[in-house]
Order: C-alpha cells, then structure tokens, then sequence
C-alpha cells in the first residue's frame, strides 16, 4: 500500500516536472521566426525510425542500434514495472505465458547488448579517443553529460540483471510472491552468485533493484531536458520538418525582395511588412528559425558534421558542432533570462555572434554541406553560419577586406574579378 | 583542333532565330585563362554534335553565387534579377551550364525570383548527348589510364549530381578510382563559399593541399573535375606536390574532347 502510493507519487511528480521542463524547450524553440516547413512522414521514418543516416560509420551505427532498438523496447517491460508498481503486483504481465517468458529473455539479450554498446562507448570516448568524440568543444560539461548517459544506462541495465537474479532464485525457492514466471538467458550467469542469500536479503536486493531501475527511468526522464540525450525525442520531429529541398538552395530573403524588385518591376507588391522591419541575417538566436532551434535541442553532439567539415579537418576554428551547441547554450541563457524577468526577455548585451560564435568560425565556411549531409538527424548547421554572414554583411558591412573587394567587381563588373564585361567573350578567339 | 563556332544570343535575335540551348559560360569561364580552355573544350563538344546554342556574350554578368554565399543577398538578387530579365528577354527555356556554382544558382535559386529555366551542368548534357548516341566517346588518348574524379560539392551533395560525370569517364574506357572520400562524402576543393576570394582562416593547411593530397594518393594520371574553381584549387594542390608531370588535372569537358580529338 505505501510503496504503491510512492510509487504514484513519483510518477505523478516524475510526470509534471518532464512536462514544466518540455514546455519551455517549446517555448525556447517557439522564440525563433515563423517558418513555413512541410513536415514529411517519409522522411522522419526513414531518418530517425530507420536510423538510415547512421549506416555510413557501420561501427558506431551496430553499437548505436543496440543501444536504440534496446531502449525503445525495454521500455515495454518498464510498462510492465508500472503496472506493477501501482498495483502492487509482481510481474503482472505473466498470464501470457510462454509469449511472456520469451519477451522477458528476448529483453534480457537487448538489455545485454544495450550493456555492451554502452560500455563500447565509454571506451571509444576516455580511453581511445576517438578523435571526434574529444574535441575541445566537448570539453566541460559536453563530456559530463555524454559519461553520466552512458553510466546511468549500464546502472540501469545491471539493475534489471540483478533484478532478474534475485527473482529466478526466489522463485526456485518456491517463494509464494514470486511466481514462475520469465527466462533469464544473461541474468542466470549471476543467480549462482547469490544461493547462499537469505530470503529477506534476496528480496531486498530484487525491490532495491526495481525502484533503482525505475527511479533511474524517472531521473533519466527529468535530466533529457537539459542533456544532449533529448535527441531520442526530438529527432523525430527534427526529421519530420526535414529540408526537402537540393542541398544548394539557399533561402531567397523577402525582406531583401521587397527592396531590390520595385527597380525592375514597378508594380512589384511588397511580401513583408513594412512597418515591422526585420533584421538582415541572424546576430542572436531570437533572429533564427524555430527550425533552427529545434535543430539545436535535437543534436547529439556526435560530431559527425565536424569530421567531415574541410576547414575543421586543416585545422581551422569552424565547427559546425560547435555551431549548434553555441545555439543551444545561448537560447538556453535566453530562456533563463525570460524565467528570470517575469516572461520578457532583458537585453543583456550578448548575442550569438560575438559571444558564442566567433567571426572568424563564419567566414571560414565553405558552404560545402558535408555537415548537411553527414548528420544523422538532419541538422542543418550551414543555414545558421550563412545567416550570420548575411548580418555581417548587410546590417554592419564587416566582411574581410578581400569579399568587400570582390563583391564591389561583382557590382561594377559583373564579375568577381575585375575584367571589363565586354571582354566576356574574348575566349572565342583566343585558341 | 578545329575553329570553334560562337554565335550571341543577340545575333541569334537578329537573325530571327531561336537556339535549342542557351550555353552559360560563367565567370570563370569566360576570364580565367585555364578555364577558358574547359569553355572551349564543352563549345567544341556542342559544335561536334551540332547543338543550335547560344551565349549571352558580354550581356552575361555573373549569377550571384559567390555574393550569396558570402552573406551579400542584396547583391545576389540585383544580379539575379539583371541576368533574370535578359534571360527573359530572350525568352530563354533551357541552360546548361561549365559551372556547378552557375548551375545550382540558376535551377534552385533563380525561379523564386522569376527565373524558370530547364537547367542542366556541362556533363550532364555530354552524358545526354553519349546516351542517345549523338556523340561517341572512345577512349583515345585516356584509355586504360587511370583517371579519379573529384565532387564538386555543388554537383554532388548540392543537387546529387553524381553518376553523370562518372558514367562519362567510364565511357572513356579509362580506369576510374574513388577517393576515399567520394560522392556524397566527397571533401570539398576548398573554395566554395567565397573562399576563392578570400585568404583562409589560420589553421594547419589548405583544404586543396589536404583533397590534392587524397585524389594523388590513388596514382592517377588524371584528377578530372567538374568545375572550374576545383580545377584551380587543384592544379594548385598538384603543383604543391610537385605531381604536375605525373598527374594533369583535367575538366571532363576537356577528356571528351581531348578523346575525340576535338
Ligand atoms: S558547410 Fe561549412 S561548416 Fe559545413 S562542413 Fe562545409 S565548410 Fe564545414
Ligand atoms: S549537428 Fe548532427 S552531426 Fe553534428 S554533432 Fe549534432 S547531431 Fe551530430
């Protein structure tokens, strides 16, 4: 009866603080400009359901698929633990007999698997060093937060072993609350280990375990909000509202329209409104699109997106990681600051550009989209650096010297370099 | 090597005529002297199959591209909207292009502001052209080398561009390698994003040093690309490795044409 009402207790709390704290990443995402995105099914499926991007590194994506396909399906016991929780059952689910203990087994193998990937990761991040996987930007509270999800995933694995243990050893033992019921492929190499426990040792050991594994998907529940592990919710809808477009087309500015289109069409009608002017390109990330923000709370900081980023391989301060992490940590100050004032937003002298990110990252882009490309959950870090360098350009004319000089040849003429227009085609003579 | 044959969109006009297809130089390709040679190489392939083109001549003025991308939107819609209106002039339905940069900005940035034309880049059309069997391709002097094509990222990634360029050279019976990074993977030349224009950021080496540097490990007798400003940054990087004589760095326009000794 208590442990069934703290059991409710938790949950219940579990629940509304997941909700308070999902509300304001929405409001945080909702912070970014209207945007028109079909959200395609397709996509999303293939993307994040399939995992389609990840096969290219095929050692990462087996361990990764281990750990995914695990959690996603573990979770179907856990619905058992609820049941069990709440009505103080024990295994609630074994009226399904045969079906059941195969379910149980089959879950004890993915839970292995999950253990053993888990592990693999931890090894590839602290011990091989995997260049992607220690870069400076992961320094701090990056790298924290990746050892704490893999910790926290292997406790909570080797909780359901013991679990199982106590359990199968339990039930051998003909104790009435623990009915036969389960297979134990993986937790009936620890049962031997434990025969010479007493009964109440093996009990409290089992609900230990329980409330452990379930405390730990609580716990776990509350720390996605503020973890890069908030990637196993937002990459669906992250895919969903995926680009569908080619790669190299970049936006077309209305704003920008709207000024350059009267001189060759005088009858041109504006697209925006010209009594709410907007600025030109991105300085902080209330001028980004909400896309771009749930760009930035979807990453996983896998880094995949850097290592294939030519300036970052020859050395250059770009990365398109650390673009998207900057987004996220700035909007981040900004949500703070809104929670802090009340529901406004307070001007704190900062900005993205500037604070976070630096000149030199965004004028050294080669608007290449290998980022686009490499990323798993469709992250589109190049839209947020060209952005930036349209802010630059157009609303504080800080371009390095050289584009200054290329973009008034292209002006004058018609051309990057300074040739007269009518020697365009003089190629044809010159053979 | 025969004359090559040039009319303008004008003369075409003046004459009352309509070509089948309008060539668009590009930049590059009209002022940088080794990419005039890839210009003549795509005209001596179009006059060979006897393609009706047209150039816009000294009324072509630079897409935009490289102001796009370095953030100068009001630039690249003043001259998108300038090209836009003589191309509409002339009534313009179908391009192709010696530019990946041209191209992509033309097919996918162009119609939003009210340019829509059928856009094609130079080695699509050649690999059109071998397809339906107007141009024949032997391999001539590149048979049995061994030739590795580089992505340009605005052909490749950009638009998925990548069997075309492929299934040219292949028509050369030539040996084609893969760089490691290839296709969608492929590591940009180094100067896309106006980085042509531009002196690099401190780092530990050039990007053209670093994709060269892949592109000979393979040992090939040609690094062909397929856009003038990868040619540049690659020549350049061949030169770095002091390969120039091993390893030419050539258009694929340029290996149709050198095969049929056009
Ligand atoms: S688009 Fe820019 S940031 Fe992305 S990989 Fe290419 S150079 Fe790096
Ligand atoms: S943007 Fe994508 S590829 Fe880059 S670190 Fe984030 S999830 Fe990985």
């Amino acid at each position: 009866m208590i442990s069934s009402g703290i059991f409710c207790i938790l949950l219940i709390g579990a629940s509304a603080l997941f909700y308070i704290n999902i509300k304001k990443v929405r409001r945080n995402i909702l912070l970014g400009k209207d945007v028109e995105v079909k959200g395609d099914l397709k996509t999303m499926l293939r993307v994040a359901f399939g995992q389609s991007k990840m096969a290219t590194r095929p050692i990462p994506f087996i361990l990764h698929l281990f750990v995914y396909v695990g959690f996603v399906l573990i979770n179907i016991e856990v619905l058992e633990m609820f049941v069990d929780g709440v009505f103080q059952t024990h295994r609630a689910f074994s009226f399904l007999g045969g079906f059941y203990n195969f379910l149980i087994g089959f879950f004890e193998v993915l839970a292995f698997l999950v253990t053993f990937g888990c592990a693999v990761f931890l090894i590839r991040r602290n011990i091989v060093h995997v260049k992607r996987l220690v870069m400076k930007e992961l320094n701090g509270w990056a790298k924290t937060d990746a050892n704490i999800i893999l910790c926290s995933e292997i406790i909570m694995m080797s909780a359901l072993f013991l679990m199982n243990a106590a359990d199968q050893t339990l039930q051998v033992r003909g104790n009435e609350h623990y009915t036969t019921a389960g297979s134990f492929p993986v937790s009936q190499f620890i049962a031997p280990f434990l025969t010479n426990m007493n009964d109440g040792t093996l009990i409290f050991m089992e609900r230990f375990c329980w409330w452990l594994h379930i405390v730990g998907i609580f716990g776990f529940l509350n720390y996605l909000p503020i973890s890069k592990h908030l990637h196993i919710l937002l990459a669906f809808p992250n895919t969903y509202y995926s680009n569908l477009k080619p790669k190299g087309e970049f936006s077309t500015l209305a704003s920008v329209t709207d000024v350059v289109a009267p001189n060759f069409d005088p009858a041109y009608q504006p697209q925006t409104d010209p009594n709410n002017p907007q600025r030109f390109g991105v300085k902080d990330v209330q001028d980004l699109t909400w896309k771009n923000l749930l760009d930035a709370y979807s990453c996983t900081e896998c880094g995949r997106c850097t290592s294939s980023c030519p300036q970052n391989i020859t050395g250059k301060k770009l990365s398109p990681r650390k673009i998207i992490m900057d987004t996220r940590d700035r909007l981040e100050e900004v949500g703070k600051n809104i929670d802090k004032n009340k529901g406004v937003f307070v001007d704190d002298g900062k900005a993205l550009l500037g604070d976070y990110v630096t000149h030199e990252e965004i004028w050294a882009c080669n608007t290449c989209n290998a980022c686009v490309q490499e990323c798993p959950v469709n992250i589109n870090p190049l839209e947020i650096i060209l952005e930036m360098r349209r802010y630059l350009v157009m609303e504080e004319s800080n371009s390095p010297a050289e584009l200054n000089g290329m973009f008034s040849n292209v002006e004058n003429n018609g051309a990057p370099w300074q040739f007269s227009p009518s020697d365009r085609a003089n190629w044809i003579n010159e053979q | 090597m025969s004359t090559i044959q040039v009319k303008t969109m004008a003369e075409f006009t003046a004459s009352g005529e309509q070509p089948d297809i309008l060539f668009w130089v590009g930049c590059s390709g009209s002022f940088d002297d080794r990419a005039k040679k890839i210009t003549r190489a795509i005209v001596r392939i179009l006059n060979h199959v006897n393609i009706k083109f047209a150039i816009l001549g000294a009324e072509e003025s630079c897409t935009g591209d490289p102001a796009k991308r370095a953030g100068n939107e009001f630039l690249f819609q003043m001259q998108a909207m300038t090209n836009i209106t003589t191309l509409n002039n002339y009534n313009i339905k179908k391009i192709v292009t010696g530019c990946p940069h041209c191209f992509n900005t033309l097919k996918n940035e162009y119609p939003a502001l009210g340019g829509n034309y059928e856009v094609i880049h130079h080695t699509q059309l050649v690999q059109q052209l071998i397809n339906e069997g107007k141009l024949k391709v032997e391999g001539g002097e590149f048979k049995g080398k061994k030739i590795v094509f580089h992505d340009p990222c605005y052909l490749g990634r950009a638009n998925d561009v990548y069997e075309a360029p492929r299934e040219v050279i292949q028509n050369l019976d030539a040996d084609l390698a893969e760089m490691k990074r290839s296709r969608a993977k492929g590591l940009c030349c180094g100067a896309g994003g106006a980085q042509m224009f531009k002196e690099a950021e401190k780092g530990s080496r050039e990007v053209n040093i670093e994709r060269a540097e892949e592109a000979l490990a393979e040992n090939p007798d040609v690094i062909a690309v397929a856009c003038p400003f990868c040619n540049t940054m690659m020549t350049d990087g061949v030169k770095h490795f002091n390969k120039e004589t091993q390893t030419k760095v050539l258009d694929v326009a340029e290996l149709v044409a050198g095969a049929n000794n056009l």
